[in-house]
C-alpha cells in the first residue's frame, strides 16, 4: 500500500495543512474531517446530493465529497470554520457570522446536520447575489437538504440576512 | 403566527427561547455521534445479504482475514449472549446464521484501521447463499397455507375491532382500496457511534445516535451477556431520528468489536447502507366502506388493514393497533367492523416512522371523507364538520375521548386562512410543477385545492408504562438538569431550561450529559418528550422549589405555603418579604428526582375494545396544488393548518415542527418511496430517493390552537407527528380536484396522472 501514500498540502481557510499518508483516493470531505480536524463538513449522501458538505473551492461551492482531496491542492478552500465571524449573537460574548447568527436566532436549526453546509451555501449566493428574489434563494439552496424543518425558518434567517445587510450599507 | 425572538426578555416557558446548541451546530462544533474520534480507534463496517431470501451454506473469513490492517472478523459464532434482539419480540438475529430473511441483513462485522481497509476486507469474506423465493406478497403472507419464513411465523398480529352495530347500514354507501407505499425516515445524520471497551472486556461505553438509551441498552446487554449496568450508553450527537432510531442498527456490532480487538471502535453507515440499516414506514393496503345519511353523518365504517413488517417484528403489533384504532379519523363513529393485519415478508423490516401507523389510517379515512361529500352533494368542509368528534364522544374501542378535542376548530381556522393568489400569467419556470426540469407551461397547469383533517395518539399505548425521569439539583442561582432524553433535532434541550426557569426562577440552567447513569425517559417518539420528559424536569423543579421554600421560609420564619416566584425572586404572597433566588440558594444545595408517568391504559380486547391510547392531538390541513396534467407533475403551493397543541411553550419551536412535518407528508404524497422488486431495494440513495427540497417547498400559513390539556403536565400536547398525518391526504385530494383522477395510493406519481 506504501505506493498510494502521498503527502501533499491545502490551503484552507486561509492557512497550508499538510495531509500526511493519505491514500490518493480519499475526498476533501473525508481528510477535511478524519485528516484534518475539520469536523465541521458533513457527509450524509457521498454522492453530491445533500449539499451537508458544502465548502466554497476557490470561491464555488462544490461538495467536498465529490472532489478528490488531492486535486485541490493548488485551491483555496473555506470551509463552515473559516467563515468571517463579525455578528455577536444574542446577549453572549460569542462572535459568528451573519448567516450563522441569523439561523440560529430565526430558528433555522434542529438537527443541524444540514446546518453547515447550508451556511456556506448562503454566504456564497449572498456574496454573489446580496438581494436575491425568493425564487433565486430557493434555487441556491436548492442542493442543501433539510429534512427537519421544511426550509421555512430558513428561509426567514435567510431574508433576515439580506435585510440587516441591506440596512448596515 | 408569528415567532419571533426578539421580544423575550427571560427565556421562561413561552417564549421562543433559542437552542442551547444553535451556535455549536452553526459553527461546525457540534459533535454528531459520526464526528467522535478517538486515540487508537479502529473502523467497523457490516457484511450485508444481496439476496431477500437465501440460505447461507457457508462463510468464509479466511482471505479476508489476511489483509493488512484488518483486525477482527465476527460472525453470529462470535455473540456470547442472545443472539437476537428486536424492541416487542426478540426476532432479528444481530448476525444471519443459516438463513438471511431480508435484503441487506447483517452477515458479519469486521474491525480494521481504515473505512478503505473495511471495504476492501467486506469484500473478500466469501458467503455461499442457496436464493431462495422470497415472499413479498403481504396478503400471500396471511394465509394460514404459506410456508413461515421465520420460525415464528408470517402474522405478526391480527387485530379486529368490533363496535356497535355490526349490521348498521344507511342510504350512502362509498368505499375505496388505498395504498400506501414504503417510506424511509432519510436523517440527515447517518448511523453513527463509538464504543469503548473497559480493561478486560467486562464492560463496554457506547456513545450512539439513538431514541432511547435505556432501550437500546437492554438489548445491547442481553446480546453481550454483559450485566446491564457494565454496559453504559451515552447519547452521541443525533442528526434527526423521525423513528428510525428506536430499533437496533450498529449497536450490538459496534460493541461486539470492541470487546474483541479491545479497542475503541468507531462505525457509521453509508446512506446506501443506512436505507438497509434502519427500518422503514410500513406499506399497507388499506380499504374501508363507510356509511352515511344523506346529510353524510357517519353511520358505521367497515375497513380491513394490511401493514407489510417485512422480515422482523420491530414495532409492528403497536404500529397495526395504531392503524386500526384510528380507522374513524377525527370524526363521530358508532359502529364499526375493523380486520388488521401486521405481517411477515421478506421486504426490509418496518417499524416506527412519525405518524406510526396512523398516517396510512388517514390516507384512507380522508379519500373516504370526500367521497361522503360528493355522494352527498356538500363540501369537503362541511362533511368533516358534520362528523367533528369532541371531548367525550366515545370511539370505535369503546375509549372516551377525554382529550380536548377542538377538531371543529381546527377545521373552521383552517378554513379561515385565505387561499394564495391565483398563478400569475407570466410566472418564472421555476415555480411551476417539474420546477428546474423546466417542462411544464403556463397554459397547462390546473389548480386544485384538497382537504385533510386527522386525530393522533400521543404517548405509548396498550398498558406500556412509558415513564421519564428526571433530576434537578439548585445551589446558589444555578439549576443544573439531567435526564437520558434523547434530543434529535425536536429541542427538548431547549424546553428543559425554559421549564426550570419558569418553575424556579433562575436564569441560569446547566444541562447534563444524556446518559444511563439516571433512570429512563423512555422514546423520543410518540409525540411524547415535551408531556413526558417535560412533566419529569417540571415535577423534579416543582421538588426542589418545595425545598427552597422550606429553607426560606425556616430562615425567615415564614410559612412556606405563603411563598411563590415571582420573576427570579422568592416573594411572599401575602406580605412585603421578597429575596432572590440566587440569594436563597447561597450555599445549598437542593436536588430531587422525579419519575413522570402517564396515566395506565389496558389492552385491547379480542373485539378491539378497551381504553388503549393515553391522549389524542388533532389537526386539519388544507392544500392548493398546481398541476400540469399532461405531464403528471405537481406543485404544492400551499399548506394552511391549524393545529391543537393544548398550549405552545416556545413559538419558535412548534412552528418549526409543524414545517417540518408538513414537508415530511408531502413527501410521501408526491415523491417519498422506497422501490422494491421482488424484495429487492431498486434505489437506496438520495439520487433515486428522492426529497423535499427548498424548490419543493410550499408556502405554510399555521395557526395553533391553545386549549390547554388537562391531563398534560404543562397543558402541552404532542406536536411533532400531526404535521405530517393529514397533511398528505389533503395534497392528494387537491391533486384528485385538479385532474378528477382517482389516486388511490401514494405517493402520487407522475404515471398515476398522466396516463
Amino acid at each position: 500500500m506504501t505506493t498510494d501514500h502521498q503527502m501533499y498540502t491545502l490551503n484552507i481557510n486561509g492557512a497550508e495543512r499538510p495531509v500526511k499518508d493519505s491514500w490518493i483516493g480519499e475526498s476533501l470531505l473525508y481528510v477535511l474531517r478524519e485528516r484534518l480536524d475539520l469536523p465541521g463538513s458533513k457527509g450524509a449522501c457521498e454522492q453530491g446530493e445533500c449539499g451537508s458538505c458544502t465548502v466554497l473551492l476557490d470561491g464555488d461551492a462544490v461538495c467536498s465529497c465529490l472532489v478528490m482531496a488531492a486535486t485541490a491542492v493548488d485551491s483555496t478552500i473555506t470551509t463552515v470554520e473559516g467563515l468571517l465571524a463579525d455578528t455577536v449573537i444574542g446577549d453572549t460574548a460569542r462572535v459568528i457570522s451573519d448567516v450563522q447568527a441569523a439561523f440560529v436566532t430565526e430558528g433555522a436549526v434542529q438537527c443541524g446536520f444540514c446546518t453547515p453546509g447550508l451556511i456556506v451555501a448562503v454566504h456564497h449566493l449572498l456574496e454573489h447575489n446580496p438581494s436575491p428574489s425568493d425564487i433565486e434563494v430557493k434555487e441556491a439552496i436548492s442542493g442543501n437538504i433539510c429534512r427537519c424543518t421544511g426550509y421555512g425558518r430558513i428561509f426567514a434567517a435567510v431574508n433576515a440576512v439580506i435585510e440587516t445587510r441591506k440596512k448596515s450599507k | 403566527m408569528t415567532a419571533k425572538t426578539s421580544t423575550r426578555s427571560r427565556d421562561v416557558l413561552g417564549t421562543s427561547a433559542l437552542r442551547p446548541d444553535g451556535v455549536a451546530k452553526v459553527t461546525g462544533e457540534f459533535s454528531f455521534s459520526s464526528d467522535m474520534r478517538a486515540e487508537n480507534m479502529l473502523w467497523g463496517a457490516t457484511l450485508r445479504s444481496p439476496h431477500p431470501y437465501a440460505r447461507i451454506t457457508s462463510i468464509d473469513t479466511t482471505k479476508a482475514l489476511l489483509i493488512a490492517g484488518v483486525h477482527a472478523i465476527i460472525t453470529a459464532e462470535d455473540v456470547p449472549g442472545k443472539l437476537t434482539y428486536g424492541l416487542i419480540s426478540s426476532d432479528q438475529p444481530v448476525f444471519a446464521k443459516d438463513v438471511v430473511r431480508y435484503m441487506g441483513e447483517p452477515i458479519a462485522a469486521v474491525a480494521a484501521d481504515h473505512p478503505e481497509t473495511c471495504r476492501r476486507a467486506l469484500a473478500a469474506i466469501v458467503v455461499e447463499y442457496e436464493v431462495m423465493t422470497p415472499l413479498v406478497d403481504a396478503e400471500l403472507a396471511i394465509l394460514p397455507t404459506t410456508p413461515p419464513i421465520h420460525p415464528d411465523g408470517n402474522l405478526i398480529r391480527h387485530q379486529r375491532i368490533i363496535h356497535g352495530d355490526s349490521n348498521a347500514t344507511a342510504e350512502i354507501i362509498v368505499e375505496g382500496n388505498y395504498t400506501i407505499g414504503m417510506q424511509d425516515q432519510a436523517f440527515l445524520g447517518l448511523e453513527a457511534a463509538m464504543a469503548f471497551p473497559d480493561p478486560g472486556a467486562q464492560g463496554v461505553e457506547l456513545h450512539i445516535a439513538t431514541q432511547w438509551l435505556h432501550e437500546d441498552r437492554g438489548q445491547i446487554a442481553a446480546c453481550l451477556n454483559l450485566p446491564e449496568n457494565n454496559v453504559r450508553l451515552v447519547l452521541g450527537g443525533v442528526g434527526g431520528a423521525f423513528g428510525a432510531r428506536e430499533d437496533i442498527s450498529l449497536q450490538v456490532h459496534c460493541c461486539l468489536l470492541a470487546l474483541r480487538t479491545g479497542r475503541p471502535i468507531k462505525m457509521q453507515y453509508s446512506r446506501e447502507e443506512s436505507f438497509f440499516g434502519h427500518v422503514h414506514r410500513h406499506p399497507a393496503t388499506v380499504w374501508m366502506r363507510h356509511h352515511a345519511n344523506r346529510s353524510g353523518k357517519i353511520v358505521k365504517i367497515e375497513a380491513r388493514m394490511v401493514f407489510d413488517g417485512g422480515a422482523y417484528t420491530s414495532t409492528s403489533p403497536a404500529v397495526l393497533i395504531n392503524g386500526i384504532t384510528h380507522t374513524q379519523g377525527p370524526y363521530q363513529c358508532d359502529n364499526a367492523v375493523v380486520d388488521g393485519y401486521a405481517v411477515r415478508t421478506n421486504n426490509p423490516p418496518c417499524g416506527a416512522m412519525r405518524g406510526f401507523g396512523v398516517v396510512q389510517a388517514c390516507f384512507a379515512h380522508e379519500g373516504q371523507m370526500d367521497k361522503i361529500a360528493e355522494a352527498c352533494g356538500i363540501s369537503p368542509v362541511e362533511v368533516r364538520l358534520v362528523n367533528a368528534m369532541h371531548t367525550g364522544d366515545k370511539i370505535i374501542t369503546g375509549q372516551t375521548m377525554e382529550s380536548v378535542a377542538p377538531v371543529e376548530r381546527c377545521i373552521r381556522e383552517t378554513d379561515a386562512i385565505p387561499l394564495p393568489p391565483p398563478m400569475p400569467d407570466l410566472v418564472d419556470a421555476l415555480e411551476l410543477p417539474g420546477g428546474s426540469g423546466l417542462t411544464a407551461e403556463r397554459k397547462n397547469i390546473v389548480r386544485g385545492i384538497g382537504w385533510g383533517v386527522s386525530m393522533k395518539n400521543l404517548m405509548y399505548s396498550e398498558g406500556f408504562d412509558d415513564y421519564a425521569t428526571a433530576r434537578c439539583t439548585l445551589s446558589n442561582g444555578v439549576a443544573s438538569l439531567k435526564f437520558a432524553t434523547s434530543e434529535v433535532g425536536q429541542g427538548f434541550v431547549t424546553l428543559a431550561p425554559q421549564i426550570a426557569r419558569s418553575v424556579l426562577g433562575v436564569d441560569q440552567v446547566v444541562q447534563e450529559v444524556s446518559d444511563t447513569q439516571i433512570g429512563s425517559a423512555g422514546s423520543t417518539s410518540a409525540s411524547r418528550q415535551t408531556w413526558m420528559s417535560g412533566g419529569a424536569v417540571d415535577g423534579a423543579c416543582r421538588l426542589v422549589r418545595e425545598r427552597m421554600f422550606e429553607h426560606v421560609g425556616k430562615l425567615h420564619n415564614i410559612d412556606p405555603i405563603r411563598l411563590l416566584i415571582d420573576g427570579t425572586d422568592v416573594v411572599d404572597s401575602i406580605g412585603d418579604f421578597r429575596i432572590s433566588v440566587v440569594d436563597a440558594t447561597e450555599g445549598v444545595t437542593f436536588s430531587e428526582t422525579f419519575e413522570h408517568h402517564h396515566r395506565k391504559t389496558e389492552d385491547l380486547d379480542e373485539n378491539g375494545q378497551g381504553n388503549c391510547h393515553v391522549a389524542f392531538a388533532f389537526v386539519a390541513h388544507r392544500a392548493v396544488v398546481d398541476v400540469d396534467c399532461d405531464l403528471g407533475l405537481v406543485k404544492v403551493v400551499q399548506i394552511a393548518t391549524a393545529q391543537d397543541v393544548g398550549k405552545v411553550l416556545n413559538p419558535l419551536s412548534a412552528l418549526g415542527q409543524l414545517e417540518g412535518g408538513i414537508a415530511q407528508g408531502l413527501g410521501l404524497a408526491v415523491m417519498e418511496e422506497i422501490v422494491l422488486e421482488n424484495g429487492k431495494v431498486r434505489n437506496p440513495s438520495f439520487t433515486d430517493y428522492l426529497l423535499p427540497t427548498a424548490l419543493d417547498a410550499p408556502t405554510v400559513v399555521a395557526v395553533m390552537i391553545e386549549e390547554p390539556e388537562p391531563q398534560a403536565p404543562l397543558g402541552a400536547k404532542g406536536i411533532g407527528e400531526p404535521p405530517c398525518i393529514s397533511v398528505t391526504p389533503a395534497i392528494v385530494a387537491a391533486i384528485r380536484a385538479a385532474t378528477g383522477k382517482a389516486l388511490l395510493r401514494v405517493p402520487v406519481r407522475p404515471q398515476d396522472i398522466c396516463l
